[in-house]
């Protein structure tokens, strides 16, 4: 095949990954945008093995099934609550196949038409090595942001002393060692450079807390961009670098999206080793607070006789596996004619719209589901607030509390509707560590229980 | 030879960034509700990696290079496969609803 019959195709599988990012505007459009991506993949790969250079279909054809099979078994399985853990690996591969296909380059650069062995060209090499620590960071940071997710690591950060310093040193060492490889093309500096960006990669997420994830898990997403960016200039493949591009954008905005609704700094997060520094301890002046406890079914009571209930549903939620529970708690309550909505903060759950897929899992209609700018301003005129494991995204503390850790976070006006009811496993603070006084005020009501039996109590009451 | 390495490079650069900026406007397009599906994704179209994957993995005679090639295979289909069904899976919640049965 002409190489530009090649590039044609290639900018097609481009266009056609545009158009699948594109769908995603709207619901309803969404699916037709997946089947173009999946088409452009298809496109993509059918086009790479007309090259005249591959040959080995059975070993390659193998390989796509041992891989395809293990992908398809992965995504029937797996639950919607934990997505985010099955993100983080996908992470994870996307990183360590850039850095296999970096090495594969460098030991048989004649095939990419780099140069020879030994002589490869210099800015080939410094897009390899880029490509290389890119990848090796996104492949070990991804690997313990799932043990993070999956709690095989405890979710809690690591702190230790002079992180950043530390990190900051590697960091330079992997650049000196990337300019050493350019002269010197060992392949022992090569397997250097992996083996400390993988080490990078780790000590960049260990400091990161099980709450903090969402901003991690996009981060990670946006780097394996970059990494395929950088193979993609290594082989002088403009298909690489256009959809490297797209995802590394694309992962770089939902990290920025999630770092504002923390009130975070980009350059924060990128550095890493947030999340960890608050352990303020708010527990002597809470003990002599009273607080409001209902049951079941005084929930049941104050929300059947309301006009409008709005829930709030957090990471709880997930954990607890209540969304079910709280679309059938919706549903009664809409039968006697409430009005029912839902509201979504930027970073409740554990990932970009865990919470939205969540609710979509239990058939919860997307209309009823709103952002956080969409709902506010009708916090005033509602009747009651059903907060459902979520804590820190309604605390006030984050509008009025200068000393705060949290103060400058966007926050749901839970506390303008006329009665909030919290449901809560205890009184424990947020990640975040800050006591919320919304749990002290006259108009809150404490559920404490886990959420999936108090809806389904609240069911139960409603049905009575 | 170097200065056509580097035109190469800076064709390179421009198709970059203007991807950066398609990527831009089409990400912050996607409405909010769908950041989950557009990690799905994204997570699946960066696996276009295979592409490379697949030219190492593709010379008859079998060297490291191949090995790693194939490796990259396997990986990047783990990706395709998943990543575009998990998507789908997603999306496929977000359908239109029907009135409730009862």
């Amino acid at each position: 095949m002409s190489s530009n019959i090649v590039a044609i195709l290639y900018l097609l599988s481009a266009l056609l990954f545009i158009f699948a990012l594109r769908g995603l505007s709207h619901p309803e459009s969404s699916r037709l945008g997946n089947i173009f991506g999946i088409i452009g993949m298809i496109i993509a790969v059918i086009t790479t093995l007309m090259f005249k250079s591959v040959l080995s279909y059975t070993e390659i054809g193998i390989a796509i099934f041992i891989g395809g099979s293990i992908g398809t078994f992965i995504a029937f399985k797996i639950e919607m609550t934990a997505l985010p853990q099955l993100v983080a690996a996908f992470h994870s591969l996307v990183g360590l196949a850039a850095v296999f296909v970096a090495a594969a380059a460098f030991y048989d650069p004649s095939s990419f038409n780099i140069g020879e062995i030994g002589s490869i060209k210099k800015s080939s090499l410094i897009e390899m090595s880029i490509g290389t620590f890119i990848g090796a960071i996104t492949f070990s940071g991804s690997v313990l942001a799932f043990g993070k997710l999956q709690g095989t690591i405890s979710g809690k950060p690591i702190v230790f002393k002079f992180q950043h310093f530390i990190n900051l040193l590697i960091f330079i060492l992997i650049v000196f060692l990337i300019i050493y490889f350019v002269f010197d093309q060992g392949p022992s500096i090569f397997w250097s450079i992996v083996l400390i960006s993988i080490l990078l990669g780790i000590l960049v997420v260990l400091p990161i807390g099980g709450a903090d994830m969402p901003v991690v898990v996009s981060m990670l997403n946006s780097y394996s961009g970059w990494a395929a960016c950088g193979i993609g200039f290594t082989l002088s493949n403009n298909l690489l670098i256009i959809t490297g591009a797209l995802v590394g954008a694309s992962g770089a905005i939902l990290s920025y999206i999630m770092s504002k609704g923390m009130n975070r700094s980009i350059i924060n997060v990128v550095l890493g080793g947030f999340g960890g520094e608050q352990s303020i301890d708010n527990s002597e002046q809470s003990e002599d607070k009273i607080i409001k406890q209902g049951s079941a079914e005084d929930a049941a009571y104050i929300m059947k006789n309301a006009e409008s209930v709005i829930i709030v549903p957090g990471y709880g939620m997930a954990v607890a596996q209540a969304q079910h529970a709280l679309r059938e708690m919706a549903d009664l309550l809409k039968q006697e004619g409430i009005k029912v909505r839902y509201a979504i903060h930027p970073v409740a759950g554990r990932m970009p719209g865990h919470m939205n897929v969540l609710l979509a899992e239990a058939n919860v209609p997307y209309e009823e589901v709103l952002e956080l700018d969409e709902i506010n301003p009708d916090f005033p005129m509602n009747e009651v607030s059903f907060v459902i494991g979520a804590n820190d995204v309604t605390n006030p503390a984050a509008k009025t509390d200068q000393s705060s850790p949290i103060y400058g976070m966007p926050i749901l006006d839970v506390e303008k509707s006329q009665t909030v009811l919290f449901v809560k496993r205890s009184m424990a603070t947020g990640y975040s560590g800050v006591d919320n006084e919304l749990f002290y005020r006259d108009n809150t009501t404490m559920l404490f229980g886990d959420a999936k039996k108090m809806c389904e109590n609240i069911v139960k009451e409603l049905g009575k | 030879m170097e200065a056509h390495s580097s035109e190469i490079f800076v064709v390179g650069l421009t198709v970059f960034s203007l991807a950066c900026i398609i990527g831009y406007y089409v990400v912050w397009s996607v409405t909010p509700a769908l950041h989950s599906p557009l990690m799905g994704v994204t997570n699946a179209i960066s696996s276009v990696i295979i592409v490379g994957a697949i030219l190492a993995a593709g010379p008859n005679d079998f060297e490291i290079s191949k090995i790693f090639g194939l490796i990259a295979v396997v990986l990047a289909s783990v990706n395709i496969f998943g990543g575009f069904i998990v998507t789908y899976r997603m999306l496929s919640m977000f359908k239109k609803k029907r009135k409730k049965k009862n």
